[in-house]
């Protein structure tokens, strides 16, 4: 018998005979009990007593929300102070199909700008130089200062935070940050988020990236957070994406994992620019998945709030409560929906939110019911933004901070998510940290085993997805939602206005621009990005910035592993 | 159907056209194919058209299959068209991911000859790809 055992047999006199009595009885009522094991492959177990987790390891493991170890909350007053950023994450059409929905949206209670863009600005191009068939039918096309103002017209930028997905050479921040100086704002006033900005994820989990090689990639970014460390003080210029990795096949224990040592990476890469943690730490922010694995995602989420204050204090020697607050987005999973019966999907969704917002989330995206199916509706997604009101102004899970802490599950869970988290931060320290490892391949190969395994599990029957495997229905009556896509003749019009801004432009100035950008790529001591938001304010377009850089940085492609 | 038919594995390309890089559901298909069997030729995503259509006929394949999370299956015809253009139309094309339901009579009016929507079986994709492999190896031009 365990020690920890021991101590509960002493202090609650009659444990060790009531449980043998619940033993026995347990087992003569269970004729068939197979192990059960979470998608992070930890066992689960029936029941959980003070034998696995016992109070007396309060002050060491959990302590009070807002300070160290920060397993309760990043905040003292957490959810029942302030409630998470309801973020939903839209974009679509041309600039002022956009602005449309923005502000519609935001007459239904969302408190923040988001915007993502058009895949065609993901992958580092102008509207003009893709098909026209798959432009605005993700996201918004953005591709220059004039796209960005028409995007926020009528929109406070200096009292709302607008928070986009920004994926490097992070043009549309240079776009925020030409806006506002022709709206006359301070940039010291910008708030919000450079979302997506970790280019590790994107090599490689969901390869929405520029085709910029690796190398080039990771000095855009150093360059990126000290611009703003100087110039826009209150943008958080990095979120790193655990999400992507989980949606691609990682286990949540391992998203967590790649997450925090890509947060490791950035971190070192900004010191050896010359940072101080001190000053940049209390910026970066994160971004998860949260899938419909209840109890392991908040444990997860528990778990990753510990070892990255742990990591900041003892690997960077920082000691300063806001430099290790664990500051987080997350997204409800779309790889868990299901295209058959999609309104089951809502129930699906709530469940995940929960997880999130007993995780401790500071800001949370719900995904509509037809995502899977195409393009986010109207309806499915107003549906999604009040999944979120209900729960936070109907359920009252906000009452109190952590709930479930204590619990002697969650508490036992988050401990074996937090040793399997550290053994996957052990073995990418092992190849020379998340660079090299996923050089060499390995983040991948861990990514692509996970989406197999899973997959494998739903073909056996052993994980019942409802409508797939499990409970199906006809559904040839029943057909979907009808695609949206953004009207021709708006878009040949976007199309038509993009060409006259490319040739009303001062030449000289486009050409001044252009030259300066190349030479801080090939100057070490200069930054890259400070060159790229001159090129935005001198009206240079997104995709001429992003083929600037690919010639002067190089062109990357991802390594992917079947 | 002849020996050869018979003798030489269903060879099909799994890859990715347009602008989006999700690829785990085209990781996971090529591995059920290779494990079906075949022949799997299997591509990073962002693809140009006369890539997968120079490839298609490097590698004699007989099934092209693309997958589409993000619109992309939007310029699948296009492929199709350069298929034939290419003298290729015993080809068979189909596409797997995230497409609306009416959009699905677009495609297949436009050439494509299957549609695996999210929650497909391992099972049918297999079936359904090895049937059309032999489709077109009945139909290919003798070289």
């Amino acid at each position: 018998m365990s020690a920890k055992a021991k101590s509960a047999q002493l202090r609650l006199p009659g444990f060790d005979s009531a449980q043998a009595t619940w033993q026995t009885e347990y087992t003569s009522h269970m004729r068939d009990d197979p192990p059960v094991h979470n998608r992070s492959g930890i066992e689960i177990k029936p029941l959980y007593t003070p034998d696995n987790w016992d109070s007396a390891r309060y002050m060491e493991e959990l302590g009070f929300p807002g300070a160290a170890p920060m397993t309760r909350g990043i905040y003292p007053s957490m959810h029942r102070g302030r409630t998470w950023t309801q973020r939903q994450l839209i974009g679509y059409g041309t600039p002022k199909d956009y602005n449309r929905r923005l502000r519609k949206l935001m007459d239904t209670g969302v408190t923040a700008v988001s915007l993502i863009p058009c895949n065609s600005v993901y992958r580092g191009y102008d509207a003009d130089e893709v098909d026209t068939e798959l432009l605005g039918t993700c996201g918004a096309v953005v591709n220059t200062v004039d796209d960005m103002l028409a995007c926020l017209d009528q929109i406070p930028i200096d009292r709302v935070s607008t928070a986009m997905n920004d994926p490097l050479p992070f043009t549309l921040l240079a776009f925020v940050l030409g806006a506002a100086k022709r709206r006359n704002i301070p940039w010291t006033k910008i708030t919000g988020t450079s979302n997506q900005s970790d280019y590790i994820s994107h090599f490689v989990a969901n390869h929405m990236f520029l085709r910029l090689s690796l190398p080039g990639n990771r000095r855009v970014l150093v360059d990126e957070v000290g611009f703003c460390q100087q110039h826009v003080p209150n943008w958080n210029p990095v979120s790193i994406v655990g999400q992507h990795m989980q949606q691609a096949g990682a286990t949540p224990a391992q998203a967590m994992a790649f997450a925090l040592c890509t947060a490791i990476q950035f971190t070192s890469d900004c010191i050896e620019r010359g940072m101080q943690p001190r000053d940049f730490l209390p910026r970066f922010t994160f971004f998860f998945d949260i899938s419909l694995s209840f109890f392991e995602e908040i444990a997860k989420f528990r778990a990753g709030r510990r070892i990255w204050g742990r990591i900041v204090r003892e690997r960077f020697k920082v000691d300063f409560d806001r430099a290790f607050r664990f500051k987080f987005h997350s997204q409800t999973s779309g790889a868990d929906l299901t295209r058959q019966q999609p309104l089951n999907n809502i129930a699906r969704v709530a469940v995940q939110a929960m997880a999130g917002i007993f995780g401790g989330t500071q800001s949370l995206h719900t995904d509509a019911y037809d995502e899977v199916l195409t393009t986010p509706t109207e309806e499915p997604s107003r549906i999604a933004i009040n999944t979120q009101n209900i729960l936070r102004d109907e359920a009252h899970l906000t009452d109190v901070i952590d709930p479930l802490g204590g619990s002697y599950y969650v508490e036992t869970l988050t401990n074996q998510m937090e040793e399997e988290i550290e053994a996957v931060v052990a073995q990418i320290d092992a190849l020379g940290g998340m660079y090299r490892a996923v050089e060499a391949g390995a983040v991948q190969r861990m990514i692509g085993e996970g989406a197999l395994a899973f997959q494998e599990r739903i073909e056996s029957g052993a994980q019942k997805v409802v409508g797939v495997n499990a409970y199906r229905i006809d559904e040839s009556a029943h057909a979907g939602p009808a695609s949206q896509r953004p009207e021709s003749g708006s878009m040949e019009a976007y199309l038509e206005s993009l060409q006259t801004y490319k040739s009303s432009r001062s030449r000289s100035r486009v050409q001044a621009a252009l030259s300066d950008l190349q030479r801080a790529c090939n100057t070490p001591e200069k930054n890259v990005f400070e060159q790229v938001v001159n090129a935005a304010v001198a009206g240079l377009t997104h995709g001429e910035i992003c083929a600037c850089l690919r010639r002067e940085l190089g062109f990357g492609q991802p390594l992917i592993i079947v | 159907m002849s020996v050869k038919d018979n003798a030489v594995p269903a060879k099909v390309l799994v890859t990715k056209i347009g602008l989006d890089g999700h690829d785990r559901g085209s990781r996971v298909v090529a591995a059920y194919l290779r494990d079906a069997g075949m022949e799997v030729i299997y591509t990073g995503p962002w693809q140009r058209i006369p890539a997968v259509v120079a490839l298609t006929q490097e590698e004699d394949v007989d099934v092209v299959g693309i997958s589409s999370l993000a619109t992309d299956h939007l310029i699948v015809p296009k492929l199709v068209r350069a298929l034939e253009e290419a003298g290729l139309a015993h080809v068979r094309v189909v596409v797997g991911g995230i497409v609306p339901d009416d959009e699905v009579a677009t495609l297949q009016e436009r050439g494509v000859s299957k549609v695996f929507h999210p929650g497909s079986s391992r099972e049918e994709i297999v079936a359904t790809v090895q049937r059309l492999a032999q489709e077109a190896r009945r139909e290919r031009p003798e070289i």
